[in-house]
């Protein structure tokens, strides 16, 4: 009988990797060097093996694609704040991993302690990548009004400006942000064992439960760290000076960050990090504050108005506004750098050659759902509607999209710049949606007056930069 | 096969017509006792359940809440989980100057159930009165809700009774910090009245012994309150507002000759309620209930307007209820030598009809069928000639004339209802 197991990258990956080798378990190509998603066990030639990224593995468990999985518990816990009745079981604390998720004001803000805000009849904005956990917690709170504002990353950037609260994880390495106060606990995270429930009721997975929960014991707990106590703690008021009238500019982290800081520079605008504050960089322009937060998260940031201009890709703006039509982000100017195609993709072997292929057996059932996995969310839900293909079910992912063909998904909406990588993880091609590349993005309302040049001054360099390059 | 979403269900055609025959009892008695008939959205405004803070936390768990289309402002939407907040908010959005609004509605509510095996969208009718704070008002719901019970032909019920307002004053007495007296109210609506009460009254006997003459025990007069009166006040002068006011409930309900228990511990999940609570149950089943809500109002920036309302369950109501009248003639017609149907059918059918009965075409119906009668209709050189059998005695009959089909009809209607 074959057993799966999911494994997490990323951050967990290296103790995971130690729990593996103390329990007994020989397993290859699990270390940060390797690029495969398949790790073999050669002690038990019938365990398959899968990387994800740690915050699809409870997904992945509780849809049954994996009996076991290891992840952090935040990422247990914020699906199972929405949907309780998963059939995801919590089988053991694995002693490693240790992460805090903790509700962060701003020091300027002069939010001591979450009790303030329960009687505030304004918004209270709360910045997060965990939602679930955050939604759960405004109503066990009874906030009287709130605004949850999804994330893919970054959250400890957006108190005071953008958001009053963040749902943030601080680990002993990674403290919270030093302009943030913890104003409150919601969950002490380590990594778990988790098992999808009907496998856990009929399945005898003792060959591996036995020698990973045994070496469970042996792992070190992470560093504990004293953390500073918001609520308790004296943290000094500091003072920021906010001025109303600067522009916002968004600047994408990550792989698309060098290229933006490139094309800025090309326009004659300077942008240098701060490495006591790499979210918040330096720029040459008077009256100009920049912040560097994800390109998937800058248009539902510049449609609430906590950015006036802001570069991402058209892929995200896209994303954006197929979930929300009436959103007022617009995209202001192309910037022709960070080219990618938007991709539908199979794994070769495969029989189909386009969606088209699909209708039939969908139509026959012989495929009684077909599985699409996408960053894209939105445009992949747009994709499988214009096509026809249904029943669909849409799989979320957060990276490593391509361990997902073709085991636990039929297809792929991903972006490829040369298609090189999809050929090496066994994928083909069958279909392009559109082509992306860097843009500018703005609200729709116009800007207050007083900035209004400034804004124009900016979108002219790049416009500039754009057409002699 | 396709299915239905887990913990939905769908109405079949019997369920439906119990639907309608409580909804049609609860609709003629609301809009005789003057009330007028709303609708409110399927979908709000999230923050319009949780900024009045009248929803306990266990409630708002369960609450169907995401972001629509125009979400990317964060604001989130949901699924309607309660009748009564949306109707305070059409009242102060829309009919502000109505003093008093008698309002009635029939709407479904969602909330999430675990296991699916319950249905997670509830129909309920229920009734409110925006702008009156007389105990009079909460009687007539009272009575309203008894009238539409047993139009039904539900008997046996029972009426039970608690105050919220008497428990807020009795907590606010016992503990000076409102979080905690807002804890143990949320505590005792989720319905664990008797053991919250028992656990603050720890350490003081004498305490715990009144508690327990209030809680533990269930009267069914307005003598029981003037009991509970007198071992209170004199520990809690402050009470006095409210146990008055329960009194001159009860009082009025056993004039009118209403009988009820009063049982303090009952929980109801909305923490809306200031005054009188009510709750109607067919031995362990509960039917509805309702009760005085002055606050929400103000709460929601609607002014100082008082108000009570009450909900039926119409699933429950129509599991119970004796059932709609199926004694009304159906009439199956059919063309005896060719099966086509034509136009003389056509005509036939529509005259049954206008005489009130219901006539059904037979469109190619197996088997035996659940029609009281069958008319068979045979063209004879351009006259139609009729066969009428009655299908529960087998008795044949054959006719020329449509006016002969209606006289036997009406005969035989005659030992029953009619048509209608």
């Amino acid at each position: 009988m074959q057993l799966k197991l999911a494994l997490p990258k990323g951050q967990l990956l290296q103790e995971t990797s130690t729990l593996l080798h103390r329990s007994g378990l020989e397993v290859s190509g699990y270390d940060e060097q390797s690029r495969s998603y398949r790790p073999e066990c050669r002690s038990l030639p019938s365990v398959f093996l899968k990387v994800f990224n740690e915050k699809d593995i409870p997904i992945q468990v509780a849809v049954g694609n994996y009996d076991l999985g290891i992840c952090g518990q935040d990422w247990v816990e914020e699906l199972l704040a929405k949907y309780p009745s998963s059939a995801l079981v919590k089988i053991q604390d694995l002693g490693y991993g240790r992460k805090d998720l903790c509700m962060a004001a701003s020091k300027t803000a002069g939010i001591r302690s979450i009790d303030k805000l329960n009687g505030r009849a304004e918004n209270i904005r709360i910045a997060t990548e965990y939602p679930n956990l955050a939604e759960a917690f405004a109503l066990a709170r009874r906030f009287k009004r709130f605004a949850i504002f999804p994330l893919w990353g970054g959250a400890e950037a957006y108190p005071p400006e953008s958001a009053d609260l963040a749902l943030v994880s601080e680990t002993p390495d990674s403290p919270v942000n030093h302009d943030l106060v913890s104003v409150g606990t919601v969950l002490q995270s380590r990594a778990y064992l988790v098992a999808h429930r009907p496998s856990w009721e009929s399945k005898n997975m003792r060959p591996l439960l036995d020698p990973i929960c045994a070496s469970a014991g042996k792992m070190q707990p992470s560093a504990e760290k004293a953390r500073p106590a918001g609520a308790s703690q004296d943290s000094p008021c500091l003072e920021r000076h906010q001025d109303s009238d600067a522009v916002r500019l968004a600047v994408a982290d990550g792989h698309q960050q060098k290229p933006t800081i490139e094309f800025l520079a090309r326009a004659g605008i300077e942008v240098s990090e701060d490495p006591r504050n790499p979210r918040r960089p330096a720029i040459n322009l008077d009256r100009v504050n920049v912040k560097v937060i994800r390109p998937q998260d800058m248009p539902l940031q510049v449609a609430n108005g906590n950015f006036d201009l802001a570069i991402t890709g058209e892929d995200w703006l896209a994303d954006h506004l197929y979930k929300f039509p009436s959103s007022p982000v617009k995209k202001i100017l192309t910037l022709g750098f960070g080219r990618v195609r938007i991709v539908a993709v199979v794994s070769k072997k495969s029989p189909f050659e386009s969606p088209q292929d699909f209708r039939a057996p969908l139509r026959r059932q012989d495929i009684t759902t077909l599985r699409i996995a996408s960053e894209y969310v939105n445009i992949a839900d747009k994709y499988a509607r214009d096509n026809h293909l249904s029943p669909c079910r849409l799989i979320p992912t957060w990276g490593a999209s391509e361990a997902f063909l073709p085991e636990d998904a039929d297809m792929l909406i991903e972006n490829t710049q040369t298609g090189r990588t999809l050929a090496q993880h066994g994928l083909r091609i069958i279909d392009t949606l559109f082509e992306s590349s860097a843009c500018l993005i703005a609200g729709t309302q116009p800007a207050a007056s007083a900035k209004e040049k400034r804004i124009a001054d900016i979108i002219q360099r790049l416009e500039r930069t754009f057409k002699e390059s | 096969m396709q299915k239905r979403c887990k913990g939905n269900r769908d109405l079949l055609p019997q369920d439906m017509a119990s639907f309608r025959y409580v909804e049609e009892a609860f609709r003629s008695s609301c809009l005789k006792w003057g009330y007028e008939e709303i609708r409110t959205p399927t979908l709000e405004y999230l923050h319009l359940f949780t900024s009045t803070g009248t929803l306990t936390p266990s409630m708002l768990s369960k609450v169907y809440s995401f972001l629509d289309w125009d979400g990317w402002s964060g604001e989130r939407v949901v699924l309607r989980p309660d009748g009564t907040i949306p109707t305070a908010r059409l009242y102060i959005e829309s009919l502000p100057q109505a003093s008093p609004a008698k309002l009635f509605y029939v709407e479904n509510i969602f909330s999430f159930e675990e296991t699916g095996k319950e249905s997670r969208e509830r129909w309920q009718c229920g009734a409110e009165m925006l702008g009156s704070s007389s105990p009079s008002a909460d009687v007539e719901l009272i009575m309203l809700a008894q009238e539409i019970i047993g139009r039904l032909g539900i008997s046996s019920t029972a009426l039970y009774l608690s105050h919220a307002g008497l428990i807020r004053s009795l907590l606010r007495e016992l503990s000076p910090d409102p979080a905690e007296q807002s804890r143990i109210f949320d505590q005792i609506m989720d319905g664990n009245a008797a053991e919250m009460m028992r656990t603050v009254a720890t350490g003081n006997p004498r305490l715990k012994d009144s508690l327990s003459l209030l809680f533990d025990l269930n009267g069914s007069s307005p003598g029981f309150i003037q009991n509970v009166k007198a071992t209170l006040i004199r520990d809690f002068p402050r009470l006095e507002a409210s146990v008055d006011d329960f009194l001159a409930i009860a009082q009025l309900l056993t004039d009118m000759g209403c009988s009820y228990q009063v049982d303090m511990a009952l929980g109801k999940g909305f923490e809306y309620y200031t005054g009188v609570i009510f709750r109607f149950q067919l031995g362990a089943q509960k039917l509805g209930g309702g009760g005085r809500y002055d606050d929400l109002i103000p709460l929601m920036g609607g002014g100082d307007v008082a108000a009570c309302g009450f909900a039926l369950d119409i699933d429950h109501l129509a599991t119970v209820s004796k059932g709609p009248d199926n004694s009304r003639s159906t009439i199956l017609i059919r063309a005896e030598d060719s099966g086509r149907i034509d136009k003389v059918i056509f005509e036939t059918a529509d005259l049954l009809r206008q005489a009130g009965y219901r006539a059904d075409l037979d469109q190619g119906y197996t088997g035996a069928t659940k029609h009281k009668w069958i008319l068979s209709i045979r063209g004879e050189k351009g006259k139609p000639g009729f066969v009428l059998t009655d299908q529960s005695s087998g008795k044949t009959t054959e006719l020329d004339a449509i006016s002969e089909i209606l006289g036997i009809l009406q005969v035989a209607n005659a030992t029953k209802t009619g048509p209608s």
